[in-house]
Formats: C-alpha cells, structure tokens, sequence
C-alpha cells in the first residue's frame, strides 16, 4: 500500500447509507467492477463519470450506515476511489473497508476543513490529512495496533490465511 | 463490576477478559450469509485455502432476497450459494419452497438461542437478540473468516439500556416502540453501542414485537439489540431449540453508556417518514399522504402475530382502488398457517397480494418495486432514498396495523380510522 495517497475530494453530508454508496437494486452483481458503475448515482448522479483513480471521499457523521453489504466499500474500490475521510463511520462499513482494504479515516476537522474539488494529501505514516488548497494540516484517529495488522496486510484474508499459515 | 447482558456473552466466547472498547476474538455459534452477500463470502472463503467450513451444523445459508430468483443475474447468485452449500456439506441450507426470510426463519427452526454469538452478513442479523443471543451484522469478508474459522474479531461495545414502562395504547406494537426509540435518539444514537430492552412494558411484548424491536437496533446504529430471557422466550423456544442453551441477565451495577427511560402510555402508532427511519412521528400527525402501496411482511414484520394483526384490519375489507398492498408472511410455516387458518383468503378476498417468502420488495429487488414519485407504507426497517425503487420514490415505514389501515384508506391513516 502507497503510504502517501493523493486525490481529488468529493464532498457528502451526513448518514450516508450504504443504499446511497450502491443502491440495492444492482446487488445482482458482486465484482467491484460491475457495482462500480452505479456507485453514488442516488446520491450523485454522474458520480461515476467525474470521478478518477485515487479521488476521495469526505463524509460527514455516521458514513456508511445501513445494510452490511460489502459492496459498498467494494463499488467505492472500483471506482477508483484511494480513501473516505468522514467525521464518523457506521461500525458494519468500518469493518468491511478494513476487511477489503479500502483505506478509511476518522478525522472531523479534515471533513470540516474540505470542500469539493480542492486535493488532499493523506500520509499513513503519520496519520495526516493535507488539504493542498489550503495548506492546512490534520490528525486522524490512529488505528489500534490489531487493526493495522489488517490493513498491513491488506485486508483480512491475506491477514487470515498467513495467520492459518502459521 | 458488573456485567451488561452483551459483556457476559462475549466473555463467554473469549479467552481473556472483556471490557467495553477492547478487541477480541470471539468463538461464534453460527455464521449465516444470503444469496446478495454469500457470493462474496464464497469467493473470498476460496482465497483463504482452507477445504472446509468450521462446522457444517453452524452455517446457516439462505437465498431469499432476491429469491425465488428474479432475473438471470440473482439466478447465478443464489447457485452459487447452491452448489457451495451441497460442495461443503452445509446442513443449514434452504431450497426455495422451504425457505423463509432469514431472520425470521433462524429463530423459528431453534438455530439461534439464547447465549449464542451469532454472526451474519446481514445487517439485521441483530434481530436475534430478542431470544437473548449476542447476534450482529457484518460483511461478507467477515463471514468468510468465520465460516473457515469458527472465530471472528470484534471491538466489545458498552451498552445502552432502555426501560420502557407503562402501558401501550391500542395497537401499539414493537414496531412504534422502536420507530419511537430511533426518533428519540437517532440513527447514529447507539453506533457501536449493544441496546438492552429492558422494563415492564417490554416484558409485556410478545416475541414478535421483541424481534421488530431487536431487528431495528442497526436502524440506531447498535451492533446488538438484547432482551433478558422470560417466560415468554421460554415458550418460543419451547419445542424449537434442539440443544442446551444459557440465559445472561445484566448484573444489577453493570455500568452503561446511557440509561433511557421511556413510559410508553404516551406513545401513539408511529410513521417514519422519509428518507430515514429516525423521522418518526404519531400517525394522527401524519396529515394527508396519498399512496400507492403498502407492503406488509420482511424480517422486520413478517411474523404470524403481524400477518394476524394486518388480516384484522383488512379482513372484510378492501385494499383502495387506487393501492397495491402486497403482503408476504416471513417463512414457509407462517404461509401455510396462513393458508390453514384462514388469513390467505382474507388477503385476497381484500385485494391484496399474498406472496411466498421473500424479502423482494423491502430493498427494491422484486414483487413490488417503486415508481418514480410513487409512495409506499411499508412495515420494513428501511426508507433510505431509491430503498424500494425508484431515486424519487418514498417509503413511509409503519407497523402492520398502520400499514393495513393505509391500504384501505389510501392514505396514510392509524386503524381506527377505518375501524370506526
């Protein structure tokens, strides 16, 4: 994993559901791929077209809560999105964006101090967020040493199947 | 200190100790995946190289959101979770014809007890805490993990306990009491919080309303919605359970997040409007809502005692000439006492739908999906925007009382309206 990420915002507010980061209705599909296509088109129609690879998103309160669907953090995965910032997650979206290795951080002065379209810069090594427009600097809630074991190893499979190795 | 009802669970299926904010690895009595999110849990089970599921008796696979299969797409879904199921020997598994709405189907067999730490790739796999198990909803990673290793990682959450006293007006039931209680304090108002149900107006709550209530802890954000196990839980498991379970009661100076107190003599049926389920106001402040359709069923409230309280209000009756009112009875069982006791026929003799188990309309997979601009009061747990359909329809979530009077009226009416 790149430990210093840098993408371009797209801004939401609070409680946004996992029916919002892909609606129910295409959960016929389960490649990150195919969700991808209708990634955020609730919420933010034509998301799919303006987004690029290594983009992020800035979320308010309570990001993703609603159903367990795995495909939300997946559909975010393959649309190229690098990291989701938001001020608070919903436990279940928490879990899955460690399990698959989507990165995610709990910092709300970094939602606050975002808008649309300006370029953060996000250091895992530190823990930062940089917003590039602005100059300024913020510190995300650290992950427990466990946690990081995950995310080092890239998810909770490859984590599992060396602890299986073992 | 003591120990909240969660707390005493989960050290019961860890090796250290447990303490509100630690991590720990849990010993799981049953894994359970659907045909949306077992697809996943199957591909990534196959990278972990393991030949084999922990143990066949607890892996509990169910195809029924988007079954009986509703397009070629949830065809291939559901055979995957098919042929996983014959491949490895899964004893919990249900075919189509026998399957039901997994939260609703789970406890109905006795597979989920009291005791038990039940993981599920379904959010409303917390529904269970209503027959006293520690049961919560995660993703389909997750439960690949589980499945391979009978073990999962989980941060051990503190407890909000919520007493509820008094006694409940007519019609009434636990939808309105959680309706009310997400109202209360949010959709994020116990996020990685456990909620215990506790007082006497919840003791007073048949098993059914337990379950609707335990079910929509996720709608607040709760990782687990638990009840103490009474009489009335007894009488459930009576004749279901086919192994030796525990009851967990929280310790009299157990120390909780927040204690809620609420006297439920107040409170009247509720309406959660759109698009969250924490916009929940009495029925009699509803004012004029036309409407198009009404679903009665889901894991929310597809249970008999729901399907009796629907057929109450819309036996003898007419569903409005301009409402679909679909109903759908959680599991094979209660549809065939439906058939049996005579429910069915008031159903369709009203107008209304009667459909096989499925939980279709609820995420806007099938057997009822939403027009643009069209609204629908339903009986399930989510009105997030686009949830049953269409970006610009509207979901209005209500218990099956509400719900059935709606039907009738056409609008959004309580059940004396057109009881009277």
């Amino acid at each position: 994993m790149a430990r210093v990420l840098r993408g371009r915002a797209w801004k939401y507010g609070d409680n946004v559901d996992t029916d919002a980061i892909i609606p129910a209705r295409y959960l016929n599909v389960s490649t990150p791929e195919a969700l991808a296509e209708h990634c955020m088109e609730d919420i933010d129609a034509g998301f799919v077209e303006k987004v690029q690879a290594g983009d992020m998103i800035v979320g308010g309160a309570n990001f993703g809560c609603g159903s367990s669907r795995e495909h939300a953090p997946l559909a975010l995965k393959g649309a190229g999105v690098s990291c989701v910032i938001a001020s608070s997650f919903a436990r279940i979206f928490f879990r899955n964006a460690i399990d698959i290795g989507l990165l995610i951080l709990e910092c709300p002065e970094a939602v606050e101090g975002t808008e649309t379209g300006q370029v953060l810069e996000v250091d895992l090594e530190q823990g930062t967020v940089t917003n590039l427009d602005t100059g300024q600097t913020f510190q995300a809630e650290p992950y427990p040493p466990f946690l990081m074991g995950i995310i080092e190893a890239g998810g909770l499979i490859p984590y599992t199947r060396a602890k299986l190795e073992e | 200190m003591g120990q909240t009802i969660a707390e005493k669970i989960l050290a019961a299926h860890t090796a250290g100790s447990v303490a509100p904010g630690k991590l720990v690895e849990v010993q799981v009595d049953m894994v359970l995946a659907n045909d949306i999110t077992a697809p996943i849990s199957i591909r990534e089970f196959a990278k972990l190289g393991v030949d084999k599921v922990f143990d066949t008796n607890k892996v509990a696979l169910v195809p029924d959101h988007f079954a009986p299969n509703k397009d070629i797409k949830a065809a291939e879904q559901c055979k995957v979770l098919r042929e996983f199921a014959r491949r490895y020997g899964i004893a919990n598994y249900w075919e189509v014809g026998r399957m039901g709405i997994e939260h609703v189907l789970l406890p109905e067999q006795g597979l989920v007890l009291p005791g038990d730490v039940v993981v599920g790739a379904d959010s409303h796999t917390c529904t269970y805490g209503a027959v006293g198990a520690f049961a919560t909803g995660m993703g389909s990673t997750d439960i690949a993990v589980a499945m391979a290793t009978g073990s999962i990682w989980m941060k051990v959450p503190d407890t909000i306990r919520i007493v509820y006293r008094g006694q409940r007006q007519p019609w009434v039931g636990g939808k309105d009491l959680i309706l009310y209680t997400i109202g209360l304090i949010g959709v994020e108002g116990a996020r990685y919080q456990a909620i215990e149900f506790a007082g006497s107006a919840v003791a007073a709550l048949p098993m059914s309303g337990r379950f609707t209530m335990s079910n929509m802890a996720i709608e607040a954000g709760g990782k687990a919605g638990l009840f103490v196990v009474d009489k009335a839980t007894r009488g459930y498991l009576d004749g279901r359970a086919s192994r030796s379970w525990t009851a967990y009661d929280a310790d009299p100076d157990a120390a909780y997040a927040r204690v809620i107190e609420i006297d439920v003599s107040e409170i009247e049926p509720q309406v959660a409007f759109p698009h969250l389920p924490s916009n929940a106001r009495p029925v009699s402040e509803a004012g004029t809502i036309q409407i198009d359709q009404v679903v009665i069923g889901s894991c929310t409230n597809g249970r008999w005692d729901d399907l009796v309280e629907a057929a109450s209000v819309l036996g003898g009756r007419r569903v409005h000439d301009d409402v679909r009112c679909v109903v759908i009875p959680g599991t094979q069982e209660i549809y065939l006492r439906a058939v049996r006791e005579g429910l069915a026929e008031a159903f369709v003799e009203a107008g209304a739908v009667f459909s096989t188990p499925t939980c279709g309309p609820c995420l806007g997979g099938h057997m009822g999906v939403l027009a643009a601009g069209e609204r629908c009061v339903s009986t399930t747990n989510r009105n997030f925007v686009g949830r049953m359909g269409h970006v610009e329809s509207k979901v209005y979530l209500a218990g099956p009382a509400v719900a059935a009077a709606s039907a009738i009226a056409g609008r959004i009416v309580g059940p004396e309206e057109v009881l009277n």
